[in-house]
């Protein structure tokens, strides 16, 4: 258990004392071995799993449910229904699993041929995807690291939108700068965006209690307010243009593509490395134990020294951060220019990101990665089926719904309840 | 009313909280169920009063069995509880929270009736001698007329047996007074009433008959006629009790906690401890002694710096700390605290990280900002061992521990560094009698160490055993200190219970004592 | 300005505890903030313009003069009487009567921006709040569902989701069946939702706000996929017939008020009736002390036999109803079509309504209102051409909301059990 890439035993269930061994030597009780550890992380994916299968299943139902020609057929001739239906499904969700990882096929021939065309063809599914899971990956370890600390943000939406304004202003302000200064500046100045949105539900909850869930809801709203008023006055509003849309960023502030030729730029790298970063601070700093201990029992927190308002406040702070960073890695990249309406619900994708990661960064990597995927492939889904890009915010909700209640996942499936629960209630009614 | 239960089993996974348990009650008699903490009392009244339903065995009210669904059946045959922590909304009237359930209303939408229901209730204070206002909010109101308000809920129910579930726990000697004066009465009229509680003389002043609980068992029953306190006590804990502490005399030192003029207010912003004077030596044990709520827990907050205080001043070693509690530990000072779930651990945590909770930051165990798991983990492995902490791991999460083993590892985390002072509240509360012997031999171990010792504890057994002196708080304020020859139970029952210090000489007590026998 | 005046009003209680009492704090800023009032409206305005208020609804038989007052002058005058109410707050503050002198200064502070806004124009101030009322309608609507689930222990965020599933369903069955079967199916679509809610939180003990989360992101994707998959095929069934005003006779002719509250359509007037009823039965019926209880001590009501969950059940189902209801009214009653994402936050803002009122119907009501004036008033200012950006007022909401949270307006108590999943022991 001292390898660094493991979570401490803190954030991992443990085994119940009744499978465990017998207390008589209580020191001397041999850590978990591999076998065991590595039937823990099967046994704790079985859920995340079947809420992904279940999720896709009942995207197929409405897919099929939503089609009058289909309904229609499953009346007269059932059978011929049914096949209808199974194209259909399958058809959509073939057309999303090509356009968001690609074909096989045409994979194997450009990576056989070394043809530069054909080699981003083949790769610019999986590059679209990982663009898309980029600002995910972000606001999802932004909604984790608040989970952690006990606070429910459901801001991360508004500080990803505080986040772009602040990297897109620097971005299209200073000019002149060479790259390796301007390009830093613009995404701290996206770090700093956020974390100003996020210091307000923060003090406001250290000092006078105010529930985070209501205020960041609220800072929602006036974030959008704000991107609308920027965007029809100066600075921001491009010059000649009536419409709200920004001016664009120098180039000195884009962040390079990671290959040439594909749209996923050096962002990404940056998430998993942020992702890592997280992780660390959760489970290897005595910054992440105040945050956890205040998650888990504020009371003992204070009685152990830790101040809580402070790591609220900074709690909130880091994970406006973190949101803000999503805002400008949507920001600055090729398009580089902002618009009303820029980010299709990242900030709310985030939480379920961070349910379904169980608030680890590796699980919101993967989480992210997942939803990036489904987003990347809804758009060629729709161009191929004509079935709205909008079916995969449904499977999304559904995916979450079998995560946040694992006890229906388990009734669905007749699982065997484990005896220790994976799932931990994070927020605490805003009673008193 | 006759009730009768008849071979009650309830288990929970891992635990039999009671078995075959036969149990008759008579109507008009005060029956006491004795029992110490975890005995199975409560669960069995739970049991009668429709919250858990029992796994074997039946319960015959006038000889007819009937089945209890919930509390609603429980209260239609006649049965009231008045729980240990109060059933009463907080921002209701009095007149609100005793009609909830049976509320006068008229009309097909049923619009409340408050002035039907505030006669009955002036009609139920008044016969049975209890008074309250039915229009102020219960959160106006102190503990002993929250209680006086349950009862009056049971009675407006028409109960004709009452269950009261550790009623003397949270009130003062003068309204426990009050309380039997009640229950008497209650019982001259016809209502049965159980009275579940775990203080000896409680029972032997006011119960008809005496049933004594053990480990979820009946073991037997007594009269409280000829009972005396020594063989209840015995069957109540399985041997004879043997609360001595094995302690030499006291070595005093050097003063280390000085506290003068401490003005501290609590949440409500009243003042709780009011202008206290106190001084701690090493090599000491002072115990505060005090029903609970008369300003020890803001005391204790005060000294750890988790509550600012108003004025006054607060010295360890010579030297003012700052208020803070990472300050205060870093003066060299030890806390267990009041409640062990709320404050003292993080469940959720391992043994491993609660074992750090208050030195995670300091050199061995974190370089800068990064914690040393290695250290960490070692440091555990050996404190658990020093401290016999029953745990299949030092990975075990801390919230899978018993109590005991709980409380040990609180121990084991102030103890095991070298302290000037220590301060413990309720360091005993809710453990086995095997646990607080082992906690209160390291307390003693750690007076001739030469700490000083500060406890807070409502147990007067547990003052009277592990104390060196004595300091009585009553209302806010330290009314006396005793030195251990002179704090005999009696006189600190009337200490506790707000009598002046002169009036507390022996005559008095001696006078007392006649008029309890009478 | 009104959203300026609650900010700053706050402060001194955000200091905490400072050598100046807190009223002497609270009485400077009322000064101060006449003061600011003075130089921006009073001096802001070109000497000897007038402002103009239209105190007549469009198409009413009995015309009212205008009122036309000196801009400077009266800006001058009310923002005196606004110094004169912080100097008695100064010297010796309101006690009990705090809330009078609070509104007595909003009041004033509107006033005198209206006064501004109007300078040289012509506004007519009962058209205002004929919309305020309109806009509040599905406000209220919404902050009512939020009272009526958290009164009895369950967070609902998911009004929201509810509200906009609502509007789909009555614009589907509305265009199918007829406004009144639409609205009947919009309630159930809600109180369907609800029910989702209530099994995840009760039944799965799911957090109550994840719960609520998971379910706006649902009903989003779910209407935005329908209407792009059927109602852009089928546009027949995005075409509901609207409910029309109904004028109520001799009332709607009363000056100013008649036009205002008594020549709505159906929705207005039964968010009227709801408001009056939910407020009795919550506070003087049985039901809601029933209902009061198990939201503030659920074991004290388990208890004296009280079925807590089935309560809970209940209730949150009557919120999704009168949801449901909402989201119809911003079809049936008002655009005539769904669109995609149509409901803009107004389910956040009904539960920011339902804080700032206290959890008490009528105070979400007079809240709603407090928006919904925010939100007309803006509407009608960029129509004049008013220079102040509409997105400022219509962040309003959004702040006093958070100010109210924060205790810094007022202190709301939520039910104390409020959001705690109940279970048996």
């Amino acid at each position: 258990m001292t390898e660094p890439t493991t979570p401490p035993p803190a954030a991992e269930p443990t085994a119940p004392p009744a499978t465990a061994a017998p207390a008589q030597a209580p020191a001397s009780a041999p850590p978990p071995g591999p076998a065991t550890r590595l039937a823990r992380v099967l046994g704790s994916l079985v859920v995340p799993i079947l809420a992904i299968v279940s999720g896709l299943f009942i995207g197929a139902l409405v897919i099929v449910f939503s089609d009058r020609e289909i309904v229609g057929l499953l009346g007269r001739d059932p059978l011929a229904g049914l096949g209808a239906a199974v194209d259909s499904v399958s058809r959509a969700y073939g057309a999303l699993l090509t356009g968001s990882i690609g074909d096989p096929g045409r994979i194997a021939d450009a990576l056989a041929s070394g043809d530069a065309r054909s080699f981003e063809r083949a790769f610019r599914p999986i590059s679209e995807s990982l663009v898309r899971a980029t600002p995910l990956i972000f606001a999802g370890l932004a909604v984790a690291l608040g989970f952690r600390s006990g606070l429910f943000n459901i801001g991360a939406e508004g500080q990803l939108y505080l986040g772009a304004i602040f990297a897109v202003f620097v971005g299209f302000t200073l000019t002149g700068l060479p790259w390796f200064i301007h390009l830093p500046l613009t995404v701290l100045a996206g770090f700093l965006g956020g974390a100003v949105w996020g210091f307000i539900p923060g003090i406001l909850k250290a000092r006078t209690g105010a529930h985070e869930v209501i205020v960041t809801i609220m800072l929602n709203y006036v974030a959008y307010r704000l991107l609308d008023l920027l965007l029809k006055n100066q600075p921001f509003q491009r010059a000649g243009s009536a419409n709200p849309i920004s001016k664009i960023i120098e180039e000195s502030a884009e962040m390079p593509q990671l290959i040439a030729g594909l749209r996923v730029t050096w962002w990404f790298p940056l998430a998993l490395l942020t992702a890592a970063g997280v992780s660390w601070l959760l489970f290897h700093s005595t910054r992440g134990f105040e945050f956890r201990a205040v998650g888990l029992n504020p009371g003992a927190a204070r009685y152990a020294g830790i101040r809580i308002g402070r790591t609220l406040v900074l709690t909130m702070m880091i994970s406006g951060a973190l949101a803000g960073l999503a805002g400008a890695s949507v920001m600055i990249a090729d398009e580089g220019t902002l618009t009303p309406g820029f980010s299709p619900g990242y900030g709310f994708d985030a939480i379920a990101i961070a349910l379904l990661g169980r608030s680890r960064p590796l699980g919101v990597v993967a989480a992210a990665i997942l939803f990036g995927i489904l987003r990347a492939g809804a758009t060629p889904m729709q161009a191929a089926t004509q079935i709205p890009i909008d079916l995969v915010v449904v499977v999304q909700s559904f995916i979450v719904m079998f995560i946040a209640a694992p006890a229906l996942v388990r009734t669905i499936y007749r699982i065997r309840t484990p005896r220790v629960s994976g799932t931990e209630v994070f927020s605490k009614g805003w009673g008193t | 009313m006759r009730l009768e239960l008849r071979g009650i089993s309830k288990r929970f996974p891992g635990v039999i909280a009671n078995e075959g348990i036969d149990l008759v009650v008579e109507p008009g008699e005060v029956h006491a169920l004795l029992g110490e903490n975890g005995a199975g009392k409560s669960t069995l009244m739970n049991v009668l009063f429709g919250l858990y339903r029992p796994d074997e065995g039946e319960i015959l009210v006038d000889d007819k069995p009937v089945e209890f669904h919930d509390s609603g059946d429980a209260i239609a045959a006649g049965i009231g509880m008045v729980h240990q922590h109060f059933m009463l909304v907080p921002v209701f009237t009095v007149t609100e929270n005793v009609m909830l359930g049976h509320e006068s209303a008229r009309g097909p939408v049923g619009v409340l009736d408050h002035a039907d229901a505030r006669r009955r209730i002036l009609e139920v204070s008044e016969r049975h001698g209890l008074r309250v206002d039915p229009d102020a909010l219960v959160e106006d109101l102190p503990v002993g007329v929250r209680q006086r308000v349950e009862i009056i809920k049971a009675l407006y129910r028409r109960s004709e047996v009452l269950i009261l579930d550790e009623p003397t726990a949270v009130l003062t000697p003068q309204e426990d007074e009050e309380l039997f004066e009640i229950m008497r009465s209650l019982a001259k009229n016809g209502t049965s009433i159980i009275f579940i509680t775990h203080k000896l003389n409680e029972v032997l002043e006011v119960a008809d008959r005496i049933t004594v609980l053990r480990r979820g068992k009946v073991v037997g029953q007594a009269d409280p006629k000829t009972a005396t306190r020594e063989q209840l006590a015995a069957m109540m804990v399985g041997r004879e009790v043997m609360l001595e502490v094995d302690k030499d005399d006291p070595n005093p030192g050097e003063p280390v906690l000085e506290i003068s003029n401490l003005v501290v207010r609590d949440d409500r912003d009243q003042v709780a401890v009011n202008d206290v004077d106190l001084t701690v030596n090493g090599g000491e044990i002072v115990c505060v002694a005090g029903v609970q709520g008369n300003g020890q827990t803001e005391l204790i907050e005060a000294i750890t710096g988790l509550r600012a205080p108003e004025s006054g001043t607060i010295r360890i070693s010579g030297a003012e700390v700052s208020l803070d509690p990472r300050q205060v530990y870093l003066a060299g000072v030890g806390h267990i605290p009041e409640d062990r779930l709320e404050e003292g651990l993080v469940p959720g945590f391992s043994v491993a990280d609660n074992l750090c909770l208050n030195s995670y930051f300091l050199p061995p165990y974190a370089k800068g900002l990064r914690m040393q798991r290695d250290v960490i983990l070692s440091n555990a492995t050996e404190e658990v061992r020093a401290y016999d902490v029953r745990t299949p791991s030092i990975l075990q999460d801390v919230g899978n521990l018993s109590g005991g083993n709980q409380q040990k590892v609180i121990v084991a985390r102030e103890f095991s560094r070298p302290l000037k002072l220590l301060v413990a509240a309720q360091p005993t509360r809710g453990l086995d009698v095997g646990s607080i012997e082992y906690i209160h031999k390291q307390i003693v171990r750690k007076r001739d160490d030469g700490s000083a010792v500060l406890i807070v504890s409502t147990e007067l057994e547990e003052v009277l055993a592990l104390a060196d002196r004595v300091a009585v708080m009553f209302q806010g304020k330290i009314v006396a200190i005793l030195s251990a020859a002179d704090a005999t139970p009696e006189r600190l029952g009337l200490l506790m219970g707000g009598a002046h210090p002169e009036e507390a000489s022996v005559e008095e007590i001696v006078a007392h004592v006649d008029e309890v026998v009478a | 300005m009104g959203d300026v005046s609650v900010a700053a009003q706050a402060r001194p209680v955000a200091i905490g505890p400072v050598t100046l009492r807190r009223h002497q704090v609270v009485g400077l800023f009322y000064i101060v903030l006449a003061a600011i009032m003075a130089v921006l409206a009073g001096g802001g305005v070109s000497a000897g313009a007038s402002s103009t208020f239209d105190l007549n609804a469009s198409g009413v038989a009995v015309q009212l003069p205008k009122l036309i007052v000196p801009s400077a002058g009266t800006a001058y005058v009310l923002s005196g009487l606004c110094a004169f109410v912080g100097a008695i707050q100064l010297v010796r503050g309101f006690g009990t009567r705090n809330g009078i002198a609070i509104g007595a200064v909003a009041f004033l502070a509107v006033a005198v921006f209206l006064v501004w806004a109007a300078s040289g124009r012509s506004m007519n101030i009962v058209g205002v709040l004929q919309a305020t009322v309109q806009r509040a309608t599905p406000i209220t609507l919404a902050g009512l569902s939020g009272v009526l689930c958290e009164r009895a222990g369950v967070v609902n965020i998911a009004i929201e989701g509810m509200l906009l599933t609502g509007a789909f369903v009555a614009a589907v069955a509305g265009s199918a069946f007829g406004p009144w079967i639409g609205i009947a199916a919009a309630a159930l679509s809600g109180g369907g939702l609800a029910l989702v809610l209530a099994v995840l939180a009760i039944r799965y003990r799911v957090d109550q706000i994840i719960a609520g989360t998971i379910i706006n992101i649902f009903a989003l994707g779910i209407t935005s996929f329908l209407s792009a998959r059927v109602l852009t095929d089928v546009p027949e069934l995005n075409n509901p017939d609207r409910l029309q005003p109904i004028a109520i006779p001799v009332l709607n002719d009363i000056p100013i008020v008649g036009p205002i509250l008594f020549a709505n359509n159906v929705f207005v007037y039964s968010m009227f009736i709801l408001v009056g009823v939910l407020h009795f039965g919550l506070f003087h019926t049985r039901w809601g002390l029933r209902v009061r209880a198990v939201g503030e001590h659920p074991r004290a009501a388990d208890t004296v036999g009280i079925n807590v969950l089935g309560t809970r059940y209940r209730n949150v189902f009557l919120g999704g109803l009168i949801a449901g209801v909402g989201g119809a009214s911003l079809v049936i009653g008002a655009s005539g079509r769904f669109d995609r994402e149509m409901t803009a936050g107004r389910g956040f803002i009904g539960l920011a309504a339902m804080i700032f009122g206290g959890w008490a119907p009528v105070g979400a009501f007079l809240a709603s209102l407090v928006f919904g004036f925010a939100d007309s008033l803006q509407a009608r200012l960029s129509v004049l051409n008013v220079p102040i950006p509409s997105e400022l007022l219509l962040m309003v909401p959004y702040l006093v909301t958070i100010l109210v949270v924060a205790g810094l307006v007022g202190r709301a108590r939520a039910p104390a059990a409020d959001g705690r999943p109940y279970e048996k022991e």
